[in-house]
């Protein structure tokens, strides 16, 4: 996420921590940096221009200059500022008080508006125990009602729909109506992506927003839009005043240009991102956190949430007891294996953790989870006793495992070899005994290894 | 480019008054954009196009438009491959535009391995004889490896099939992308030699100049660009053309 940005900035500022002391010169160069990072990332030039102005006249403030360590407090407030462009803390959806919140979403052809509505529905569902419905609006794409009929479901959310025929203010009105009738907490309508210089097509936005009146008007961005965002933007204010954004793609390698153009020239702040072809994978935008990460700081806080969310306490209880009895199974295993992966890819929650940017050999390193799986599929081939008793698997079960699990007979042995010196291991740690350092190397060399790719 | 410029107005080649210069300027962004009308190759038995790119660019509509043209204005015999078994209906969005263009349409479903319905069309095409088959694929972020060499694999089955082809793969563009652009025609062309690149929604404020840096560094030409939503709203790129709009204009 934002590679290119980060590296340069880093760069910029790890020069600029390394001083001792700052001169004006020193602050002028590293401006000179920081600007020409943010225009290569496609941030808007009049945006970067501020910034930097900004940025500078803080740096060069009395109690930076006088401080005892100038370089930390540049480094400070390139992170309060960087913060400050994409929006301050986080902001929040406005729901209604009485009846459905209405969310319309907009946005151009193609920046992700469909599928973001699913996403969001199950956000909502998931984290606000909503009852989410879905109003398919957008008659103009061959298809565009069928799929979000198709994510609606997958999500759990109602979809109102009235096919293609029918006129999209209308469809939105009526879809209101029933929302009304049926209780929903949320209704989210869906739109046709359009372009800004469309009147007609604007208008109709404008009237469905007349109409429906919705609590949130959200604007769909695409990550890798260019200097042109900030002109699409401007031009969704005017004709929908969208309340906030959802920036789509991040997960590529934009540059960054539109996550911090477009609240400062809009004024309307990024509430949520989407990370990926999964419907999971769309969460609250924190800039505070954003700016830490592309400042390498790492962002703890994101992995920490998402490790709660996935793991269950009481499941981590039982563990521990297990661990602590030396009960610790095949089948325990094969659990733990399964919370880590829910987490998302490996490779994102590398991403959160402090300093791991800066780590070179795991810049480009493509952790490929495809390696798990064989793993699992040896596990779920055993019967509950062998899961619980793998000593008793010798030639004829290891055979029917290896046949199961469409592995080679070694495979399910290296498995149960590794298990073992697991266990031996955890009955140290749990009898307060330091483990053997020889022993923890032969597990760690012994266990799957994540097959490192490098591009 | 700008070296250039400056140093034919040095020189005196070029007159230094704002009118010549800007002339010249075009004339030199139309050179890196491509020298002539780059041609879309129709020469297989089936011709063979794959259609490539990012989420949202546009692929499927292009296709549409393609199709409609090769068989309403041309006489061609068109197959659509609903290559993008992963979209939500994206198959059914596919079959709209091959119901309006006319055009026969292989598909699978949901979740379907796409090489295999890329096969299954172009073995259909030879067997009805048909002119041209066009191969639609899920959009991707370039970033995505595991996907990119499901496209890539996609494009060797088809070789598979009948050698030689695709004959032509079309990486779709969004006018309004940015620097980015430039990394994904990279990486896509890696992954599938890319032959040409179609700039999609031209319509708006976007005038995607981040092809001349795709066409300089990467020697990918454009073919085609997307003005509209309407079926005829797709256009050969002419250079000039797109260097005079570059320039006209905030």
């Amino acid at each position: 996420m934002f590679d290119q940005l980060s590296d340069r900035l880093q760069a910029t500022l790890s020069d600029v921590r390394s001083r001792g002391k700052l001169s004006e010169s020193d602050v002028d160069a590293a401006m000179r940096e920081i600007r020409l990072a943010l225009l290569e990332a496609d941030v808007n030039f009049k945006v970067v221009k501020s910034f930097t102005k900004t940025l500078k006249e803080r740096c060069l403030g009395a109690d930076v200059m006088g401080s005892l360590d100038p370089g930390q407090q540049v480094v400070k407030i390139v992170n309060e500022e960087l913060t400050g462009l994409m929006g301050g803390v986080g902001s929040e959806l406005a729901f209604a008080n009485s009846g459905p919140t209405v969310i319309l979403m907009a946005g151009l052809q193609g920046s992700g508006k469909t599928t973001a509505c699913a996403k969001l529905a199950r956000y909502l569902r998931e984290n606000g125990k909503k009852d989410v419905a879905l109003a398919a609006c957008d008659v103009y794409r061959p298809a565009a009602v069928d799929q979000l009929v198709t994510v609606g479901g997958r999500v759990g959310a109602h979809v109102y729909e009235k096919g293609t025929d029918a006129d999209p203010v209308e469809i939105a009105a009526w879809a209101l109506d029933q929302a009304k009738a049926e209780r929903r907490d949320v209704l989210i309508v869906d739109t046709a992506g359009r372009l800004h210089v469309d009147t007609d097509l604007m208008e109709e936005l404008a009237r469905i927003r007349k109409r429906i009146q919705p609590h949130d008007v959200l604007l769909v961005v695409d990550a890798m839009t260019g200097q042109d965002a900030v002109g699409v933007a401007e031009s969704f204010a005017e004709a929908a005043e969208f309340d906030g954004v959802v920036m789509s793609k991040l997960d590529g390698d934009a540059r960054g240009g539109a996550a911090l153009s477009v609240k400062a020239v809009t004024g309307k702040p990024i509430l949520f991102a989407s990370t990926g072809e999964k419907l999971e994978a769309f969460d609250r935008f924190h800039p505070d956190r954003m700016a830490s990460r592309i400042l390498g700081m790492g962002d703890v806080l994101s992995l920490i949430e998402k490790a709660e969310q996935q793991i269950d306490e009481k499941q981590a209880l039982d563990l521990e007891q297990k661990l602590r009895r030396n009960q610790f199974t095949l089948e325990d295993m094969l659990q733990q294996m399964r919370q880590v992966r829910k987490m998302g890819p490996l490779s994102g929650i590398l991403g959160m953790l402090p300093g791991m940017g800066a780590m070179k050999q795991l810049k480009n390193a493509d952790v490929d989870e495809s390696q798990l799986d064989p793993v699992e599929a040896i596990i779920l081939s055993m019967t509950p006793e062998e899961r619980a008793n793998p000593a008793i698997i010798k030639g004829s079960r290891r055979k029917r495992i290896a046949n199961g699990s469409g592995v080679r007979p070694q495979n399910v042995n290296q498995l149960i070899k590794q298990f073992d010196q697991m266990r031996k291991l955890m009955r140290h740690v749990a009898s307060g005994k330091a483990p053997d350092q020889q022993q923890l190397a032969s597990m760690m060399g012994g266990a799957p290894r994540p097959k490192v790719r490098r591009r | 480019m700008v070296e250039r410029l400056e140093h034919e107005v040095e020189s005196g080649a070029v007159a230094a008054d704002g009118e010549a210069v800007q002339a010249r300027l075009i004339e030199l962004l139309a050179e890196v954009a491509g020298t002539a009308r780059a041609p879309i190759d129709l020469t297989g038995e089936p011709a063979v196009l794959l259609m490539v790119g990012v989420n949202g660019t546009g692929k499927t509509t292009t296709i549409g438009k393609i199709a409609w043209h090769l068989s309403k204005e041309l006489g061609l015999s068109v197959i659509l491959a609903a290559g993008d078994t992963y979209r939500a209906a994206a198959a059914e969005q596919l079959a709209e535009w091959a119901n309006r263009a006319g055009a026969e349409l292989v598909r699978s479903e949901e979740g379907a391995d796409p090489g295999a319905v890329a096969f299954d069309a172009v073995e259909a095409a030879r067997s009805r004889g048909a002119d041209v088959v066009i191969v639609d694929t899920a959009g991707r972020l370039h970033t995505q490896d595991n996907l990119m060499d499901e496209l890539a694999k996609v494009r060797r089955v088809i070789g598979k099939q009948l050698p030689g082809a695709p004959h032509e793969t079309l990486l779709s563009i969004d006018a309004t992308t940015g620097q980015n652009g430039l990394r994904q025609a990279k990486v896509f062309a890696e992954a599938v030699e890319v032959d040409g690149v179609v700039l999609t929604k031209l319509d708006g404020t976007a005038k995607g100049g981040i092809v001349l840096a795709i066409a300089d560094e990467l020697q990918i030409p454009v073919k085609l660009i997307g003005t509209g939503e309407t079926l005829e709203d797709l256009r050969p790129f002419d250079p000039t053309d797109f260097a005079n709009a570059l320039l006209s204009g905030g």
